[in-house]
């Protein structure tokens, strides 16, 4: 029996010639992350385990993006153990305020996360890694903590799930609207401990950052890791990126899958998740009229340069709705420079938009833009739990970008072909 | 004697935000983090469930993001143990780790309700329901998982294998 991609990395991390879903292994960890809400309790179980240094200084990377720029005393006392630890230890891939970006953004970027990897972060999207076929989990700060001191963990191995997208993306259809989509389909335990591999034509035709946002939501079906094939284009993606050797594995053609689900793209139409679960999903056209007090444009699952344009292409020429407050968010300083020299920042500017340093923000209700009770937001971001970006009774429904922007224009929940643009 | 307990019960898809919002994200101290656990979601467990209470849920109890503050919440606030008839994945390896046990019984789930008096023997693997009179089974949890249940998690169960060496 042949070996999917993601048994074939865990294999290889496990040191073993083959494995099979179900298996416990012992798994040697390529990239460990910490972040500022779950690194300091990670901090702590280390050092309360006797831990001195940990496995591998160039393997631990911790970023303080979640409550960063320090929200509050409380956030800068976080940052501050992520920033002393990271000094002691000497760390290579710890990233001050300047460098900082959201770490799903910051860590492709950067080239710390590379094809065949085996990554595992105290944050459960570390799952956006898959995009570079790479198998990158979330885990537990007790966990971080293990993974510092012995730089190994115990895994089960995920059976896989197929998911093919053929057909033509419509336009103004992107990654974000054939997650939302499958998770709407699947419902969000669809996939629970399963691995969710990506096919198909139409993901072929989408860019690496279509790719990082569907990784990212994986997780949102309740997924281990989401994972593409490496094509020309990722290949691309990391020559720009990194001079280390990386390997690149592939499924075989007699590899077992628990299930395949086929999509056709063609008939999609940008999708939104209402209130108050990421499956909750309903084409744009099925909506009915929703007003909102925000839009928000950014995140680990849309803070990134195509993400930008993309919003960019849609505010231009147009201004916001009086009612509606517009938050742009870029995900990291390389992508808020682009936007920046690409002129985008006039066009977020004319439009009546913010736009605000990296940082995860009002994403999970941190900062810059948290909602007041009985308010809505539209949001780019993954999740729409109770209460996710502020307030109890707040509501948050998520979408592509290019329906956030327009709806900050529409002062309702709507598309670019609302405003008439093709 | 298997410890007795009453039962709170949840629906499905309780996500790590509802267990712990997201501002409380800067507490580490488990007192205070039991303070908060459930506080928007359900204001009635977080005022009145008590030390030995349990928690009975539908599918996928823990989604969402990996924050252990969620488990050490729930723990903290003393439940002796969490049945579901499945946890997200990131949330069950953190219960075990912070030594907070879970159990997946579909069954359990099913028939259990809320304020029923049940006990839980996970050795054995068996959940007694003292209100109907039902016995369920479920998994038994293999020794070495125990093991770090016994020791209060991974890592006093580290320290403990250590110390011991
Ligand atoms: S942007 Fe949102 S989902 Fe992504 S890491 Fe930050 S808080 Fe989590």
């Amino acid at each position: 029996m042949g070996m999917t991609i993601t048994e074939k990395i865990l294999a290889k991390g496990a040191g073993l010639d083959e494995v099979h879903p179900g298996q416990l292994i012992m798994c040697e960890v390529d990239v460990a992350l910490g972040s500022d809400p779950t690194a300091p309790l990670a901090i702590e179980q280390f050092k309360k385990a006797g831990g001195q240094s940990v496995f591998h200084k160039d393997k631990v990377v911790m970023i303080p993006d979640h409550f960063a720029p320090n929200k509050d005393i409380l956030s800068a006392e976080k940052c501050k153990i992520l920033r002393e630890f990271s000094r002691d230890q000497d760390l290579k891939h710890y990233y001050e305020l300047g460098e900082m970006g959201i770490q799903h953004v910051l860590l492709p970027e950067k080239g710390i996360v590379l094809s065949g990897h085996f990554a595992v972060g105290a944050d459960s999207h570390t799952c956006t890694y898959g995009a570079l076929g790479a198998f990158a989990t979330g885990i537990g700060s007790t966990d971080l903590a293990a993974v510092m001191l012995e730089g190994r963990l115990w895994f089960k191995v995920p059976a896989s799930m197929k998911l093919i997208y053929s057909g033509k993306l419509p336009k103004w259809v992107g990654g974000k609207d054939l997650i939302l989509h499958t998770i709407g389909k699947i419902g969000v335990d669809g996939a629970l401990y399963r691995a969710m591999e990506f096919h198909g034509d139409a993901i072929e035709e989408l860019c690496m950052d279509g790719r990082f946002t569907m990784a990212n939501m994986a997780v949102e079906a309740g997924a281990k890791n989401g994972i593409f094939h490496v094509d020309t284009k990722t290949t691309a993606y990391l020559q720009d990126r990194t001079e280390s050797a990386y390997k690149v594995f592939t499924s075989d053609l007699d590899a077992d899958y628990v299930e395949t689900i086929e999509f056709d793209v063609s008939a999609i139409e940008p999708q939104v998740a209402c209130p108050h679960l990421p499956s909750n999903v309903v084409g744009l056209s099925e909506l009915g009229e929703i007003s909102i007090d925000q839009s928000l444009i950014g995140s680990c699952t849309n803070g990134r340069i195509s993400d930008m344009r993309e919003a960019a292409d849609v505010l231009k020429g147009n201004k916001r709705d009086p009612r509606v407050r517009l938050i742009i968010i870029p995900g990291s300083p390389k992508v808020w420079r682009q936007a920046n020299n690409e002129g985008l920042f006039d066009i977020f500017m004319d439009a009546g938009a913010v736009i605000s340093t990296p940082t995860c923000g009002p994403c999970l209700g941190g900062h810059m833009g948290v909602l007041a009770g009985g308010e809505r937001s539209i949001a780019t971001t993954n999740r729409n739990f109770v209460g996710r970006m502020g307030h109890p009774e707040s509501e948050v429904y998520l979408s592509n970008p290019a329906v956030a922007a327009a709806s900050a224009i529409l002062g309702k929940i709507g598309g670019p072909s609302e405003l008439g643009l093709k | 004697m298997a410890h007795k307990g009453k039962v709170w019960k949840f629906g499905a898809n309780i996500d790590t935000d509802a267990i712990l919002p997201a501002f409380y994200l800067n507490l580490t101290d488990p007192g205070k983090l039991a303070l908060h656990c459930f506080e928007t979601n359900n204001p009635d467990f977080c005022l009145n469930s008590h030390e030995g209470d349990f928690i009975v849920a539908d599918a996928n109890f823990g989604c969402g993001s990996s924050r252990e503050h969620a488990p050490m919440a729930i723990k903290a606030k003393g439940i002796h143990c969490i049945i579901a008839a499945s946890f997200a994945r990131i949330f069950f390896r953190n219960a075990f780790n912070v030594g907070l046990p879970v159990i997946e019984s579909l069954e359990a789930a099913e028939k259990i309700g809320a304020g029923h008096e049940i006990s839980v023997n996970i050795k054995k693997g068996e959940i007694r329901n003292f209100t109907t009179r039902e016995t369920y089974r479920c998994e038994p949890l293999p020794d070495n998982m125990l093991s770090v249940l016994q020791d209060g998690g991974l890592i006093p169960h580290l320290l403990a294998k250590k110390n011991t060496q």
